[in-house]
C-alpha cells in the first residue's frame, strides 16, 4: 500500500549532492512531491526534507540507498504520525480584495494567516500549517481573484526526544574506518 | 615478461626549481599513492597533465589504449587480478563520455577504479566550450564519488580521497574531473597525506556478534544448508577462511559467476555454479535446501530466477558489506552486515560439524545426470565441428586451471565459467552485472599488467572482438602477451540462442558476415593461426600457450549451439533446462 513519507536526510554542504539525492528517487521512478534543503544546527551539515507517496518496502530500500551515498550521513524515514510538519504559504491578491466589501481581515483570522504586506496594488498574506490548511485558505481566497500563490516544501521535525548529535555519533560508533 | 616501457625522457635538470603545478602535484600524488601504471588517452584539456607525466620520469607507466573505453577495461581487468586500484586518464568531452560504459561495469561489479578527466577552464565552464561535458552530472549514477577540482591547492587531497574510496568498503570507480587552470596553477605547499577517513563515509561496518551467534544457530541446526559464495569473498581476501568454514562444518558450497575463484572447484564440497547458465545441481537444491547461507554475493537476477520461487524452503543468511543489499532482492532471515573475512573468522569459532553426507550425494546425483546430458556432450562432441566448450576445457586442461581465464560477453563466457576449472584466486575476469561486450580484450591486457607471471588468456566472441578490436594495437606497442581465444561462430551467438529458443528461431540481425580475423590480426602485428578441424585443435592451444608475445587462435566453432542447462527468464531455479 502506497503511504506518504517525509525522509529527514542528513548531508554535507556539498556541491551536486542534492542531484545525486535526487537521482536515487529517479532509479526507482518515484515522484518527489515535495523538497526543502535547509541548514541544521550543526555547521556545515545541512537537512533535506524530501515528501514521497510509495510503499514501505520501497522507500526502506530508497533509505539504504541514500545513506550509501558519500555526503550522506544519516537519512529517517517518518509517517506523518511521527511528525510535526509544516509548509508555508504566500498568496498574492489584488487591492480590489479589500474594497469588495466582505471583510479579508476576518477570512484571514479564521484561518490563523496574516497580512504579510500592503501595497497599493496588492495584498500579501501568509499563512504556515498543513497542505490541507493552506489550500483551504487559497479556496476562501479564491472568490477575490488570487493573483499568485506559492507554496513552500514539507518542513518537518520528529517527536521523539533525541538530539542530531547523538544519531550522528550513534552512526559513527557503528562503524570502522579502515579493515584492520 | 617480454613488454617494454614506455620510453620517456628523464627529467631534465632545469625542472627541478620549477614551481610545482597542479598537473604536476596529479603525477606526484599518484606515485606516492603508490601507483605504476595508468591506461589513458590525451586530448587538449588534459595535456598539461601528460606534459607533466612526460617530465616526471619513468616512475609512472602509461599506456595508450586506442580509445577510451578500453582503457577503463584495462583498469579493471588490472584491478581484478592485482587488488590494487586502476587509473584511468581521458581529456575532456567526447574523452570523458568515452569512460561511461567502463564506469557504469565498474559500479556494479564492484571495482575499484580512479578516473581523472581533464575539462576545460573554470571561467569557461557552462559556456558550451569546446569539448565542455558535464562529466561530473552525467558520472554520478554511475561512480561511486566523483569530485570536479577548480583550484590547483585541491588536487592532491582530492586523489587522495579518491584512492581510498575506490579502494575502502564496497569498492567501486571514482571519477576527479580537473578543470585545466587548476592543472596549470601553482601548487605552493604539495603534501600527500593518504586518506584514511572522510566524513559521512562509512566504509567499515562493526560486526554485530549477536547477529553472527543467531547465524551459528541456524548453521549447527540446519540438516540441508548450502554456502552461495560471491566476489564479496574475493574482495575481502576470505578464499582461506571460506575452505576453514566448509571443512569445518561440512556444508557445500555453490559459487555466482564472480565466487568461481572464491573456493576452489576441485575442492570436495564444491558444488558449482548458480543461475541461469549454472550447474543443474546447485539451481535445483536451492528450493530444497533449509537454510542458505550467502556470502558477499547480491542475488542477482541471473542467480535468483524469479525471487517468488526462490530458496522456497530454507531460511536465509546474508553476510554482506553493504547494508543496502540486505532484504534488496530476497529477504534475510538474520542479516549479518560486515566484511566477509572479518565475519567468517569470528563465525568459524561458533560453528560445528555436522553430517552432510546424504545431503551433498544429492548433489552429486544431479551432477551425474548434467555431465551425462551436457558436459559429456559438449566437451566430447559426436559431431565434426568443434563446440566452444571443447575449446575452453582444453586450454583448462593445458594451463591446469592455473591461468587467468578473461572472458568476453555471451556464450564465449557462460562457457568460460562452466569449463575453465579455476583453481586459484583473483583468476576470473568478465564484465557480469553489466554484461559489456567489448570488455574482454582490453580487460586481458589490463590482467596481464596487473598479474605479469601468470598466463592470461581471453575467451572472445566474433561479436565482442569487434566492439574493442582495435586493442590489438595496445597489445602489439606494448608488447602485453596476452592469449586471445576467438571462438568464432559467425553469430551473436547468446542473442542468437534466446532467439531460437523464445522467438522460434527468428534470427533477427544476429547472423554476421565477418572479416579475416586472422589477416587482421597480421596487420595488428600478432601473431595469428586459424583452426578449423578437432584434430588441430590441442596443438594449436599448446602452440599458443608456448608463444612468447600476443597471439590471436580463432577457432572455427558450431553456430548452432547452445549453452545449457539454464533457467529460462522469469523461471524459477528448479525448472532448469537441462535441453531445449
Ligand atoms: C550473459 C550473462 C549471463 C550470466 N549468467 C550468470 C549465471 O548463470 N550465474 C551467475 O552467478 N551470474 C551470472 N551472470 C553474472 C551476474 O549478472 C552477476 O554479475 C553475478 O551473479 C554477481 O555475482 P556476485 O553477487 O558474486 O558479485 P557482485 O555483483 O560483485 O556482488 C558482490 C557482493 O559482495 C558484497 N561485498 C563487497 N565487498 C565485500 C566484503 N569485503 N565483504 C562482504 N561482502 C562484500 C557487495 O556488497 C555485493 O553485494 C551473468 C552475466 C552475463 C553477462
Ligand atoms: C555492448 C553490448 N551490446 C549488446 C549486448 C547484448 N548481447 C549479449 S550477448 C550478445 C551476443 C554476443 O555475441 P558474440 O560476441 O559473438 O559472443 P557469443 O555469444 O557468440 O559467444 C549480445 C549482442 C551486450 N551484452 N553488450
Amino acid at each position: 500500500m502506497e503511504k506518504l513519507f517525509t525522509l529527514n536526510i542528513v548531508t554535507e554542504n556539498n556541491i551536486g549532492l542534492l542531484n545525486h539525492v535526487t537521482i536515487v528517487f529517479t532509479r526507482r521512478h518515484l515522484n518527489i512531491r515535495s523538497i526543502t534543503a535547509s541548514e541544521s544546527k550543526i555547521k556545515d551539515i545541512y537537512t533535506y526534507t524530501i515528501v514521497v507517496k510509495t510503499t514501505e518496502e520501497l522507500i526502506g530500500k530508497v533509505a539504504k540507498q541514500l545513506e550509501k551515498l558519500i555526503g550522506v550521513y544519516k537519512v529517517f524515514v517518518y509517517e506523518d504520525h511521527e511528525l510535526i510538519h509544516q509548509e508555508l504559504a504566500l498568496y498574492k491578491l489584488p487591492i480590489s480584495a479589500i474594497k469588495s466589501g466582505i471583510n479579508i481581515e476576518e477570512i484571514v483570522r479564521e484561518h490563523s494567516a496574516r497580512i504579510l504586506d500592503i501595497e497599493t496594488e496588492y495584498i500579501l498574506i501568509e499563512k504556515t500549517g498543513h497542505k490541507e490548511d493552506t489550500q483551504k485558505l487559497l479556496k476562501a481566497l479564491q472568490p477575490f481573484g488570487v493573483l499568485q500563490f506559492i507554496r513552500s516544501g514539507r518542513v518537518a521535525m520528529a517527536k521523539p526526544m533525541k538530539s542530531l548529535d547523538e544519531h550522528l555519533l550513534e552512526k559513527e560508533n557503528a562503524y570502522t574506518y579502515s579493515n584492520t | 615478461m617480454a613488454t617494454t616501457t614506455q620510453t620517456t625522457k628523464e627529467k631534465p635538470a632545469q625542472q627541478k626549481n620549477k614551481i610545482m603545478n597542479g598537473a604536476d602535484s596529479v603525477i606526484q600524488s599518484l606515485i606516492t599513492e603508490g601507483v605504476e601504471t595508468v591506461f589513458g588517452y590525451p586530448g587538449g584539456a588534459i595535456m598539461p597533465i601528460y606534459d607533466s607525466l612526460y617530465q616526471s620520469g619513468s616512475k609512472l607507466r602509461h599506456i595508450l589504449t586506442r580509445h577510451e573505453q578500453g582503457a577503463t577495461h584495462s583498469a579493471q581487468g588490472f584491478a581484478k587480478v592485482s587488488g590494487k586500484p586502476g587509473v584511468v586518464f581521458a581529456t575532456s568531452g567526447p574523452g570523458a563520455t568515452n569512460l561511461v560504459t567502463g564506469l557504469s561495469n565498474a559500479m556494479i561489479d564492484s571495482t575499484p577504479m580512479v578516473c581523472i578527466t581533464g575539462q576545460v577552464a573554470s571561467h569557461l565552464l557552462g559556456f558550451d566550450a569546446f569539448q565542455e561535458t558535464d562529466i561530473v552530472g552525467i558520472s554520478m549514477p554511475v561512480t561511486k564519488w566523483n569530485y570536479q577540482v577548480t583550484k590547483a591547492e585541491e588536487i592532491p587531497e582530492a586523489i587522495a580521497k579518491a584512492f581510498y574510496i575506490a579502494t575502502s568498503g564496497r569498492p567501486g570507480p571514482v571519477l576527479i574531473d580537473i578543470t585545466k587552470d587548476a592543472q596549470l596553477g601553482a601548487v605552493e605547499n604539495y603534501e600527500y597525506k593518504k586518506a584514511t577517513k572522510v566524513p559521512s563515509y562509512f566504509p567499515y561496518p562493526k560486526l554485530d556478534m549477536e547477529k553472527l551467534r543467531e547465524a551459528a544457530n541456524l548453521i549447527n541446526n540446519a540438516k540441508k544448508p548450502l554456502v552461495l559464495a560471491g566476489q564479496g569473498i574475493t574482495i575481502s581476501g576470505a578464499e582461506e577462511e571460506l575452505k576453514t568454514f566448509a571443512n569445518r562444518t561440512g556444508i557445500p558450497v555453490a559459487a555466482t559467476l564472480f565466487g568461481l575463484t572464491a573456493f576452489p572447484s576441485r575442492h570436495p564440497l564444491s558444488v558449482g555454479m548458480l543461475g541461469m547458465h549454472g550447474n543443474y545441481a546447485p539451481n535445483i537444491k536451492t528450493n530444497e535446501a533449509d537454510l542458505i547461507i550467502a556470502i558477499g554475493m547480491r542475488f542477482d537476477d541471473r542467480v535468483t530466477g524469479d525471487t517468488s520461487r526462490y530458496a522456497i524452503n530454507a531460511k536465509v543468511i546474508h553476510i554482506d558489506i553493504d547494508a543496502s543489499e540486505i532484504d534488496k532482492n530476497i529477504k534475510a532471515d538474520v542479516a549479518v552486515i560486515s566484511d566477509a573475512k572479518k565475519a567468517l573468522i569470528k563465525l568459524n569459532e561458533l560453528v560445528q560439524k555436522n553430517n552432510f553426507e546424504e545431503w551433498l550425494a544429492e548433489f552429486r546425483k544431479l551432477e551425474d545426470i548434467e555431465t551425462k546430458a551436457v558436459i559429456d556432450l559438449d566437451i566430447h562432441p559426436k559431431g565434426n565441428e568443434i563446440k566452444m566448450a571443447e575449446v575452453v576445457h582444453e586450454v583448462s586442461e593445458q594451463t591446469n586451471g592455473e591461468a587467468i581465464a578473461v572472458s568476453d560477453v555471451g556464450q564465449n563466457q557462460m562457457m568460460t565459467a562452466r569449463y575453465y576449472k579455476f583453481v586459484n584466486p583473483k583468476s576470473i575476469v568478465t564484465s557480469g552485472g553489466l554484461g559489456t561486450m567489448g570488455f574482454g580484450l582490453p580487460a586481458a591486457i589490463g590482467a596481464k599488467l596487473g598479474s605479469p607471471d601468470r598466463q592470461v588468456v581471453v575467451f572472445i566472441g566474433d561479436g565482442g572482438f569487434q566492439m574493442t578490436i582495435q586493442e590489438l594495437a595496445t597489445a602489439w606497442h606494448y608488447k602485453i602477451p596476452v592469449k586471445i581465444v576467438l571462438l568464432n561462430n559467425s553469430c551473436l551467438g547468446m542473442v542468437r540462442q534466446w532467439q531460437q529458443l523464445f522467438f522460434d528461431e527468428r534470427y533477427a540481425c544476429t547472423i554476421m558476415t565477418n572479416p579475416d580475423f586472422i589477416k587482421i590480426s597480421e596487420g595488428f602485428g600478432l601473431e595469428a593461426i586459424k583452426v578449423t578441424e578437432r584434430k588441430d585443435l590441442k596443438k594449436a592451444i599448446s602452440k599458443m600457450l608456448d608463444s612468447e608475445g600476443p597471439y590471436l587462435l580463432e577457432v572455427s566453432v558450431e553456430k548452432i549451439d547452445n549453452v545449457f542447462p539454464m533457467v529460462p527468464s522469469g523461471a524459477s531455479v528448479s525448472e532448469m533446462m537441462l535441453k531445449a
